[in-house]
Formats: C-alpha cells, structure tokens, sequence
C-alpha cells in the first residue's frame, strides 16, 4: 500500500512537471540506432529530424512560443530490450511528447508494444517498413513516413504481370525485411495470376549459392525474383543462376538496386527490372538543397523521411494545442493528406500561421508525404530496367 | 523419357558442383588427416590456417597484377600460390616453434592439443582479420569458364545448358596432380618412409634414428602446402571470406573423419562422399525425374529431401553415423 502510494505520488509529480514544461519546453524524443548495423545511415536521419525542429522551436504559432528540444536515444536496430529502455528513459525521465523512430522494424515494433502504447505516446517511424507493422496494436499512436514492403510488393508484381511474365521464382534474403517482402510479393503476384514456382530464402555471407539456385533451377519459371542484399547474398544467387544457366531474366527489390549490381554482372542483366523507392516530387530536392546548407547529407537514405516524421509530429501539436498524444495523433492523417495547403520543406513556418489562422494544410515535405491505410506512407517507388549494363528509371509508381 | 537432358541437368546442378566441392574438401582433409596420423592431434585451427595462406595468395596476386603480369586464360592467383604456401608454411613453422613444441615436450594428452590448437585458430582469424579484413575478396580473373551454358546448348543443340567454369577444372586437375605428388613423397622417398614410420609407431622410429623435429617440420611444411592450395581453389571457385572458411572446418573434419583420420586415402574418398551427399540431398530432383520418368508419374513437388538451409548437417549427420557404426572411418584409419 505504501508502494503503491509512492508511486501514484511519483506519477502526479511527474505529471505536473510535464504540464509545467508545457509553457516553454517541448522534449521531442529522436529514437534512431545510432549504433549497430545501420549505423551509417542514422546521423544523416538524426540531423533531418533535428533541422525540422530547429525549424519550428520558439515561433510563436507553435505551442505559443514553446522552444521543442530534441532527445536522442540509441534503437541499435537489433536489441529489443535496449530499444525499450530508451524509450522508456525518454519517455519516463525527460518526458517527451512524442517520438520520432524508430528506424529498423523489429525494434519498432517492440518500442511500439512494450512503451509507447502503455505510455500513450505517439510514434512515427521513418524508416521501419515490415508490413507486420500495419496490423500492429498501436491505439491509433504509430505510424510512418516509410512505405510498408507490402507495397513494394505490389508494385513489382505488377511490373511483372505487365510485362507478361507468368511464373516466376523467389529468393529472399532470411529475415524479416526479405521474408516480408517475399510474402507480400507472392500474394500481389498469384493475385494477379501469376504463379511462384518456389520461394526460397537463402542466407548472407555464404561462399556458394549452387545448391539453392539448383533449387530454384528445377521448380524453373520464366524470371527469378532476388530480394535481398546487392552486397551480400544476393549476388552470390545472380552469380550462381548466371554461370549454370538457370536464369537470365531477374526481377529485383530495392535492396539489389545499386551501382553494386551493375558493376559486378554488366550487360548478362540486360533486360531484368528493379524497383526502389524514389519520387518525383519537388520537396526532395528541396530538402537537399537545406540539408546541404546545415551541412548534412539530404540524399542519404530515410534522412527526408526523418525530417517529415518530426514536421507531422509537431504540425500535428500546433494543430491540436495539446502535447497529449491521444489528442495531437487524431490530427497527423489529415495534415498528411489534402486537402489543404501543400506544404514543402522548409515552409514549417508558413504551415504554422496556416494552422494557427484555422486554415487546412497538407504537408508534403521531403518524401511527398501520403499517409493511408492505418497511418503509412503510400510509397512512391521508381521503376528500373537495366540495358547495355546500367541501370536506369524508367517511371514512377 | 530423355535421358540426355537429364543426365546434362545432373551434371549442370550435381556433379560437376559436386566434383569441384569435394576435391578442394579432399585436398583440406589430407591436411588434417596428415597432422592427425604424425603429430596425433585434431588441428582446429586447419581452417583458419586456409584462410592466412589464401589471404597472403590474394595480396600476391594483386601485387602480380599491378605489375601487369597475367596467366593467359588461368587465374593469376595460380602464379602467386608458392608465395602463400610460403608466407603459410612460415605461419604454421614459427606457431609449432612457440607453441606447440612446448606441449609436445611434455607428451600432454592429445585432447590439451585439442584446446591448444583452438586457442591458435582465434589467433590466425584475428591476424587474417587484421590484415585483410572480414569481407569477401574477389581476385578471380582470366577466362570464367571452359564451356558456358549458353554456348553448350548452341553447340549441341539440347535443351538443357551445361557450364564448367574454368576454376571447377583447374581444381580438379590440381587436385590429381597434389594427390600423386603427396603419394609420391609419403612411398618414395625416404623423408616420407620415416614419416610414415614416425606415424606408425614413434618410439620405433626413433630408435631407428629417424630425427623426430624433421618430421614435425617437413609435416608442417606439407600441411601448409595443402591449406594454402585448398583454400585458393576454394575461393577462386566460389569466394573468399574469412568465416566460410571457418566454417568449411566442419565438412573438412567430417570428410576426414568419415574416410579414417589418419589415411590420406580415406580423407580423399571422404571429401567426395560428404560433397555428394550435401548436394545431392539437398537439390532438387523434379527436373531431372521430369526427364526420366513417364509423363504419368512425373512429380509435382520439387523432390527435395532437404532444404539448402540444412547443408551443413548433412556433414554432421554422415559424421555421426560413421561415428556409431564405423569408428575408424571407412579405409581403417586411427578410431577416434
């Protein structure tokens, strides 16, 4: 009894201190993996979160004034357990209203369950893209400016079906991205009519991969779908198909797509499609434009999802009045979606005045930000094909 | 019923994979059948040992191909291998100095050389890690292959491809050529007659003056021989990276465990049986039964009795099997 009097007394003060901080400082926890294996990627996604704060901290549309102070912890992509103390640590200590990540999935999802959803905070992820995370139990708190792979998916099967190829074989790299993304593809594709003569994983690292492109070889099909890593077990598949004979034609995810693939195999790929993310839109150029200015790389990978997953965040805020994410998180889908005005990279402050006047936005920045389903990113993916031994984009879609 | 197609796609996906898989294992199992029969030790290091001497084969070949100097259609790394069996035979020389001739002195039983040679296996990954690096290292060059699929299929006008890559071929025919040299010297010569007797029995050959520090180096040199070759053949067909070659130890002990450890022989005939049967057990068989059996009973699975995930447990299996049923391995080497 005692205990539980303590700690409904710890609660209320911390309760309080959060209200107090309401006036003039607004935490904003930045949850990326700032260690481990995507560490390369995660200071460029960082300083984009951190170049949309900046961007709204102190005006006075926002909060009235309120400065927004960004918290970083480390998601280290792999460990779910040090994911969670550090959100849980943001969260609980510095108090942040919301939380920018995480990045790869399997930690998102663990955060999401273990921390933001029992603590009511909102998430958005730019980064993590397991089409697991649709269906996630998230009260309406999660979402994304990264596309799920279901998608993805369905772009390539749909490419495919185009193209006229009926069957086909699927080799994915063993985790939950390959696995994922191979299951997403195989139901667009039989959707369509086609038919997946065998989808096999396959794992990285190996020094041979004659045994399962033999596999592969005997259930046959017209292409082989390789979902994996360009620098890693994927090639070893192109490698070992190419010298037995077994394909010719190959259909490619976004992580084959690179100077990598075209380097090591040339012109034996001529005639094989690709996709990846990418979008036409103006924002993109934009957002590289300021980052390069800040001195940060705009066109790493995820770094302009990251910039639009802070903006949401905070626009969602100014919208509302409120840090309290069961109130700002109702407001994220529609100033991700029209109508309204559009609003690109660097506009924060226009947003602000729209929002504080009672006018509609509809935030575009960095990634053509097109929330749907339950909160993620439409996906905008360039369609590729590779001719005389280079890769080139063809459309988008 | 077509037996030609079928028999190509056998070849394409089975044997000749096969053939090529179990001569490099052969050649790594004769190195670890070696230090077993003289030295009386399993050596868990004998992978890591591959990898240092294809390590410095590779830095050789680069230097070789710096200075413009190429094999013609063969790969350039043939040239550099004396350097790596060099700069090997050096590695395993100055560790036997160090470290093992301070156990041997004091007769520790075999299995303390065990856990010793384990200790050294850290080390020689850490030295090929420091040097190179863990990632995978490409210094394949010349021709890639003796017949592509494409060509065979104009050439004769069948379905089915059939593809032979120049380094499947040059590992066979440097496989023969090691083997008959290594009988050669083991039977002929007088250095490999008391090394033979050294094996046999080494209070004997010691008191018929056999100097037992000679046997030990020229056994050294001849390990560092093979490693070096296996792992360039290895990696010049498949890839070179410093933990596949760890993790070939496994296949390489169970080849050498399944033909008898201790016979040279039986580490050939072991390496073949444990390629054959990780290939064999985890292809595919549908096309192959596709050409062979009547339209009628034609299967529609893929007839795979194993997933490729599985390839490594192929080996374990055989071993235990053998292990049960044969402890001395299939030509009577020393039981385990």
């Amino acid at each position: 009894m005692k205990k539980l009097l303590m700690a409904t007394a710890a609660t209320a003060l911390t309760a309080g201190t959060a209200y107090a901080q309401d006036a003039e400082s607004v935490p904003l926890g930045i949850l990326l993996s700032f260690t481990g294996p995507i560490e390369s990627l995660t200071p460029a996604m960082g300083s984009g979160a951190e170049m949309a704060i900046s961007e709204v901290s102190e005006n006075e549309n926002f909060l009235g004034g309120a400065a927004v102070t960004p918290v970083r912890g480390d998601a280290t992509c792999v460990d779910a357990a040090a994911a969670t103390a550090a959100a849980e640590r943001m969260i609980t200590s510095e108090g942040v209203v919301g939380i920018m990540g995480a990045d790869c999935s399997g930690v998102t999802t663990a955060v999401l369950a273990n921390v933001a959803v029992p603590n009511g905070v909102a998430m958005i992820s730019p980064a993590a893209t397991s089409p697991a995370l649709s269906s996630a139990e998230d009260n309406g708190l999660f979402f994304r400016t990264a596309p799920s792979d279901a998608r993805q998916g369905q772009v390539l099967a749909s490419i495919l079906n185009e193209k006229g190829v009926g069957s086909v074989a699927v080799t994915y790299t063993n985790n939950d991205y390959g696995k994922g993304f191979a299951d997403a593809f195989q139901a667009a594709f039989e959707e369509m009519g086609g038919e997946v003569t065998l989808s096999a994983a396959h794992e990285d690292g190996k020094a041979d991969y004659s045994a399962e492109v033999g596999a592969l070889a005997s259930a046959g099909g017209d292409a082989l779908v390789v979902l994996g890593y360009v620098d890693q077990g994927g090639a070893g598949v192109i490698q070992a198909a190419l010298d037995t004979g077994a394909f010719d034609t190959f259909a490619f995810g976004d992580g084959m797509i690179g100077d990598a693939l075209t380097a090591a195999f040339g012109s034996d790929l001529d005639g094989s499609i690709g996709t990846a993310p990418g979008s036409e839109n103006e924002g993109g150029a934009i957002f590289a434009e300021m980052a390069s200015e800040a001195g940060i790389d705009g066109t790493s990978v995820y770094a302009g999802e990251s910039y639009d997953a802070a903006a949401l965040l905070l626009l969602a805020m100014a919208a509302t009045g409120s840090t309290d994410a069961t109130e700002y998180s109702g407001a994220i889908m529609d100033i991700a979606n029209a109508p309204g005005e559009p609003i690109l990279p660097g506009q924060l402050g226009d947003a602000l005045q729209i929002l504080a006047d009672g006018g509609e936005i509809d935030y575009q920045g960095a990634s053509g930000v097109e929330l749907v389903g339950s909160g993620e990113a439409a996906g905008s993916y360039a369609e590729y094909t590779i001719e005389d031994g280079a890769l080139s984009v063809v459309g988008y879609r | 019923m077509d037996l030609l197609n079928a028999f190509i796609v056998l070849s394409n996906f089975v044997l000749v994979p096969a053939i090529a898989y179990g001569a490099q294992l052969a050649i790594g199992a004769l190195g670890v059948t070696m230090v077993y029969g003289i030295l009386r030790f399993s050596n868990f290091a004998h992978g890591d040992t591959m990898a240092f001497g294809t390590m410095a084969t590779i830095i050789a070949t680069w230097g070789l191909q710096a200075a413009g100097i190429t094999f013609g259609p063969l790969p350039t790394a043939l040239l550099a291998i004396p350097v790596g069996i060099a700069a090997c035979a050096a590695l395993v020389l100055a560790t036997d100095r160090v470290v093992y001739r301070f156990y041997r002195a004091q007769k520790v039983v075999p299995v303390i050389m065990v856990i010793v040679s384990i200790g050294v296996m850290f080390i020689y990954n850490g030295i090929t890690r420091i040097i190179l690096g863990p990632d995978d290292q490409r210094f394949a060059d010349g021709e890639r292959f003796i017949i592509s699929a494409r060509d065979f299929q104009e050439m004769t006008g069948l379905e089915e491809g059939l593809a032979i890559r120049t380094t499947q071929g040059i590992t066979l025919v440097v496989a023969i050529i090691v083997v008959v040299a290594l009988f050669w010297f083991l039977n002929r010569t007088r250095t490999g007659k008391s090394m033979r007797a050294y094996s046999d029995n080494e209070d004997l050959a010691l008191l018929s003056g056999i100097d037992p520090e000679r046997v030990v180096r020229v056994t050294w040199l001849i390990v560092a021989a093979l490693a070096t070759i296996a792992g360039v053949l290895y990696g010049l067909d498949k890839s070179y990276k410093p933990f596949t070659y760890f993790q070939l130890l496994l296949p390489i002990f169970a080849a050498a465990i399944v033909g008898g450890l201790g016979s040279p022989i039986g580490a050939i005939a072991g390496g073949f049986v444990i390629a054959f049967s990780e290939v064999a057990i985890t292809y595919a068989w549908k096309r192959v039964l596709e050409y062979t059996l009547p339209e009628s009973l034609a299967p529609d699975s893929l007839v795979q009795l194993l997933s490729t995930d599985y390839k490594f447990a192929v080996s374990f299996v055989i071993l235990v099997i053998v292990l049960l049923f044969r402890p001395t391995g299939l030509f009577r080497g020393k039981s385990v």
